[in-house]
């Protein structure tokens, strides 16, 4: 099994994951793109675990901090998510430009 | 120089060095003394209880002293004395010196000026006794005599000026003593500035000889042109500068015009100043640079004209004065072309003792008019008469007086005029120059006149009754005094000068000079005949003016205009004002004024305005607009870019993701290629 | 047919479920199928990583990933009154995230094809325990971050709570309603 498929389907899945970050308004949403771009992170992880034999199974090792690290990261997120809502009324990601010039 | 002969001639190896006297290295002293007791009598002076007199006194008795006692060392056969200590330097050619030069020259000035400033000091102690401003008198006194002894004792041409125009400085604030009056103060300025006029060329003429000698020593300077070093036309046009210092200073013609009038100053000064002492300077100096002279071309021969031009026609202004101290004032004019002239023809020694036996008689003439001003407490003859009764001793010491300057045997006037006389015979006769025998004519006319002038101020002041107002009275002791002693020195010193036995002419000679206007006594033609024409003139007066007879009008004549021309004093002095005191005053001045604030302030405030006219634009339009602009600009671009800058802060989160997303790729591609 | 044939046919499939899922979920104008759509892709990737010889990590994902984190974003969709059916999610800079994505996508996929021409994964030979060896690795060599990431969670966890938290002053709203709390 060639393992540029496993890396090249990593590298779609991460850009998709970067256009859903950049393109979408729902703030949910871009948290959802942003599990894609961290499990294509994971499947690259494991394609290499399993390509370097030798290296053993760290790989798959750091792709399990890798999930547990998304998890926590979700979670804070949309504790984020739910206060702007109850302060802003809207999860429009383009109203919150309270930064802009 | 002149002892090194005389050395010579007695011993049989010549000396580099003679023997110099003992004190002789100190006659710096003897003007030293006088300038010290001006500044007493300067910050002193008022507190003490005679006012000052007794410092100045005090420093002239010991310069006399010094001096007598100088001079018999030298007399007794030491040498001169040259002594110079530098002032400053400019580079390695221009030295400035202080130096004293001590000889035979120097000696007989010393003897005169002491004396006579000596007995000026005692004489004034009654004379300006109820002055108000007697210690700034005697004050000015001391210092007079300090720089007149100092300009005779110089040994360079440099210290010589600075002692000459001292002299004339206090010749100024001692004509104008009596400033209140304007016409006092006028007359001091007009001495000034005339003497100034003089002077300029003179110091023209110390300019030249540096030029052209590269020194200022006087010795040097003679002992040069003696060489023929520096000679020619330059030396001739030198020489005759220098002669414009004797002009202006010793009062001859053209610049003879403020002597007349200096006599606005108390008389004691006349006497000092304008007859002894300050007025001789002038012949002095020639005689000090005879040798010059002598080498200098035609120079000489201008000094005898111009001398014999001075002397007659001061002597025939002397003729119709009034005023007494007038007449002796152009008696003094006419005495010192007598002493010029005499130099002029070649008659050194014969020059030199007229000034010396001058000294003494017209010191005595002028103290004894001032004896008559004080009793009669005018000027003018016209209020004088009859004074022989009323005041003998001041009588007798005139009388003395006037014979001697008339030139009777046995005064001193007529063994130093006569040697003047045969010196101008023998220079004609020898030289057959034209000069020459102007000046042996001028001197036997004005021989004449002299006499005859002070035989009308005589009579006039002396018999016929008494015109004034109230009875005079014979002065005090302190004036008649120092008449007594210049009488005495009348008819004595006349004997030093006697021919061929006389020490005179061995004191004051100059190599080719020896005995020269002195052999020609042997002739007893030429005394007996200036003492006949002395004597006829004497009688012409008598007549005249005593006993009235051959009474000639002359206003009523075809020669009225001569009386108007004498009476106007030739016109001299309207020409001076009307031909250059007022244009420069009113034109030249004005002129001068014109051309400061136009031309000078013009050239100010235009810089100014220039200036202000470059600054204007500068800072409207470089200032302001350029640099400004840049500064302004560069803010200004600042402050644009960042506005259009920050458009990119949109405040949306994606934007600036998606900015980071594109630049890690292109990152990413940089690297991968890269490497 | 070989395995590696087969492997081959599971790979594609795979890789096609991923891949339409993946676009779904960022092109989706309904959230709550996104949030569908992202199960599809997660149970997609367990699937190559049973592949994978991977099957501990497979089983994980399914169970935190699409157990706990997609539950996680449907409850943030329901509190945030997420609307039902279509609605606008797409903002302006569509265009620009699609060029951002493609040249993420060329230069990373180019790079790695660049790097790993011709190289394959040996999938035969010898299946280990992979649950016990990852246990083994966790406990002995990666122990220390183990444990930070516990400590991370912790963390999460902790501020999770204090962020979402009601503000606890008397008289305060304690609605979720927006209205009340909201500051301007």
């Amino acid at each position: 099994m060639p393992v540029s498929f496993f890396l090249v389907l990593s590298a779609l899945l991460f850009s998709i994951g970067v256009y859903g970050v950049l393109a979408r308004q729902h703030a949910v949403l871009v948290l959802l793109s942003i599990e894609l771009m961290l499990n294509a992170v994971n499947v690259n992880l494991v394609a290499f675990s399993a390509y370097l034999q030798d290296a053993g199974l760290a790989g798959q090792v750091f792709a399990l901090f890798v999930i547990a690290v998304a998890a926590a990261e979700v979670g804070v997120g949309l504790a984020i998510v739910i206060l702007i809502y109850r302060n802003r009324a809207s999860v429009d990601v383009d109203d919150l430009s309270l930064m802009k010039w | 120089m002149n002892l090194l002969l005389f050395a010579q001639e007695h011993s049989e190896e010549v000396i580099e060095s003679s023997k110099q006297g003992f004190f002789s290295d100190f006659m710096w002293l003897v003007p030293l003394l006088p300038v010290l007791s001006f500044f007493v009598i300067l910050f002193f002076g008022k507190k003490l209880k005679d006012r000052g007199h007794s410092v100045g006194i005090a420093a002239l008795s010991i310069g006399l002293l010094l001096s007598l006692v100088g001079f018999v060392e030298l007399a007794a056969g030491n040498a001169a004395v040259e002594k110079s200590w530098t002032w400053f330097e400019l580079g390695e050619h221009f030295h400035i010196e202080f130096g004293m030069n001590y000889d035979f020259l120097t000696g007989i000035m010393f003897l005169v000026v002491c004396t006579v400033s000596l007995l000026v000091h005692i004489y004034s102690t009654g004379y300006m006794h109820d002055d108000k401003r007697y210690t700034i008198f005697y004050a000015f006194l001391s210092l007079f005599t300090g720089s007149m002894l100092a300009m005779v004792l110089a040994n360079n041409m440099m210290m010589l000026f600075v002692g000459w125009e001292l002299v004339g400085v206090c010749s100024y604030f001692l004509i104008g003593h009596y400033w209140e009056e304007k016409e006092n103060s006028s007359a001091a300025i007009k001495a000034f500035i005339t003497n100034r006029v003089g002077d300029t060329g003179f110091l023209f003429g110390i300019f030249g000889l540096f030029v052209l000698a590269g020194t200022f020593n006087i010795n040097e300077l003679n002992h040069l042109a003696e060489e023929g070093t520096i000679g020619g036309t330059s030396l001739t046009i030198v020489a005759l500068l220098l002669f414009c210092g004797v002009v202006s200073k010793s009062a001859q013609f053209p610049l003879y015009v403020w002597l007349p009038d200096a006599m606005a100053g108390p008389t004691p000064v006349s006497a000092l100043i304008h007859a002894a002492t300050m007025v001789v300077a002038g012949v002095y100096m020639t005689a000090r640079m005879f040798i010059l002279f002598e080498h200098a071309g035609s120079a000489l021969d201008v000094v005898a004209i111009v001398a014999a031009i001075t002397m007659v026609l001061a002597a025939i202004l002397a003729l119709i004065q009034d005023d007494i101290k007038r007449v002796l004032a152009y008696s003094t004019i006419s005495q010192l072309a007598y002493m010029m002239a005499a130099l002029g023809v070649g008659a050194y020694t014969a020059g030199v003792f007229h000034l010396f036996t001058h000294a003494f008689f017209k010191a005595l003439l002028f103290l004894g008019a001032g004896s008559l001003i004080h009793a009669v407490h005018s000027n003018n003859m016209s209020d004088m008469g009859g004074l022989k009764d009323y005041m003998p001793h001041t009588f007798r010491t005139f009388m003395i007086g006037s014979l001697g300057l008339a030139g009777i045997f046995p005064l001193a006037g007529f063994f130093s005029k006569d040697e003047i006389i045969g010196g101008a015979l023998r220079s004609a006769s020898e030289s057959h120059q034209a000069a020459a025998w102007i000046v042996l004519i001028a001197a036997i006319v004005t021989a004449f006149l002299t006499a005859l002038y002070m035989t009308r101020a005589c009579v006039m002041t002396f018999w016929g009754p008494f015109e004034g107002e109230h009875e005079p009275h014979e002065s005090p002791g302190s004036m008649v005094t120092p008449l007594w002693v210049l009488a005495a020195a009348t008819i004595t010193v006349g004997f030093l000068g006697f021919p061929i036995i006389g020490p005179f002419q061995d004191w004051i000679t100059v190599p080719g000079h020896e005995h020269h206007g002195f052999e020609t006594l042997y002739n007893i033609v030429l005394p007996a005949g200036a003492t006949l024409v002395a004597l006829a003139a004497i009688g012409l007066g008598l007549q005249l003016f005593l006993f009235k007879k051959w009474r000639y009008d002359i206003l009523a004549s075809p020669f009225a205009w001569t009386y108007r021309l004498v009476e106007n004093k030739y016109y001299l002095d309207d020409f001076y004002l009307k031909g250059i005191v007022r244009p420069v005053q009113y034109k030249l001045s004005a002129a001068t004024y014109w051309s400061n604030q136009k031309i000078l302030d013009g050239a100010v405030n235009g810089v100014a305005a220039g200036v202000l006219a470059v600054a204007r634009p500068t800072y409207a339009v470089i200032d302001q607009q350029v640099i400004d602009f840049a500064v302004n600009g560069a803010a200004g671009l600042t402050g644009y870019s960042g506005g259009l800058l920050r458009y990119i802060q949109s405040g949306n989160v994606q934007r600036y993701a998606a900015f980071l997303f594109a630049a890690v790729a292109g990152f990413v591609a940089l690297f991968a290629l890269t490497s | 047919m070989t395995a590696a044939v087969y492997q081959q046919i599971v790979f594609w499939v795979l890789a096609v479920v991923i891949g339409f899922s993946a676009i779904r979920v960022v092109t989706s104008s309904n959230v709550i199928h996104a949030a569908l759509y992202l199960v599809g892709t997660l149970l997609g990737a367990a699937g190559m990583y049973i592949l994978l010889v991977a099957e501990f990590v497979a089983w994980v994902q399914v169970l935190v990933y699409v157990g706990a984190i997609v539950v996680l974003m449907l409850f943030g969709l329901m509190l945030t009154r997420a609307p039902i059916g279509k609605g606008k999610y797409d903002n302006d800079q569509r265009p620009l995230a699609a060029l951002c994505a493609a040249a993420v996508f060329g230069v990373t996929s180019w790079i790695m094809i660049d790097a790993f021409e011709g190289k394959s994964i040996d999938l035969s030979g010898n299946v280990r325990s992979t649950a016990e060896g990852i246990g083994d690795l966790i406990f002995s060599k990666y122990v220390l971050p183990f444990e930070v990431v516990s400590m991370l969670l912790l963390a999460a966890l902790v501020g999770a709570v204090v962020i979402a938290r009601r503000d606890p002053s008397p008289g305060a709203d304690t609605r979720s309603a927006p209205g009340k709390g909201v500051q301007e």
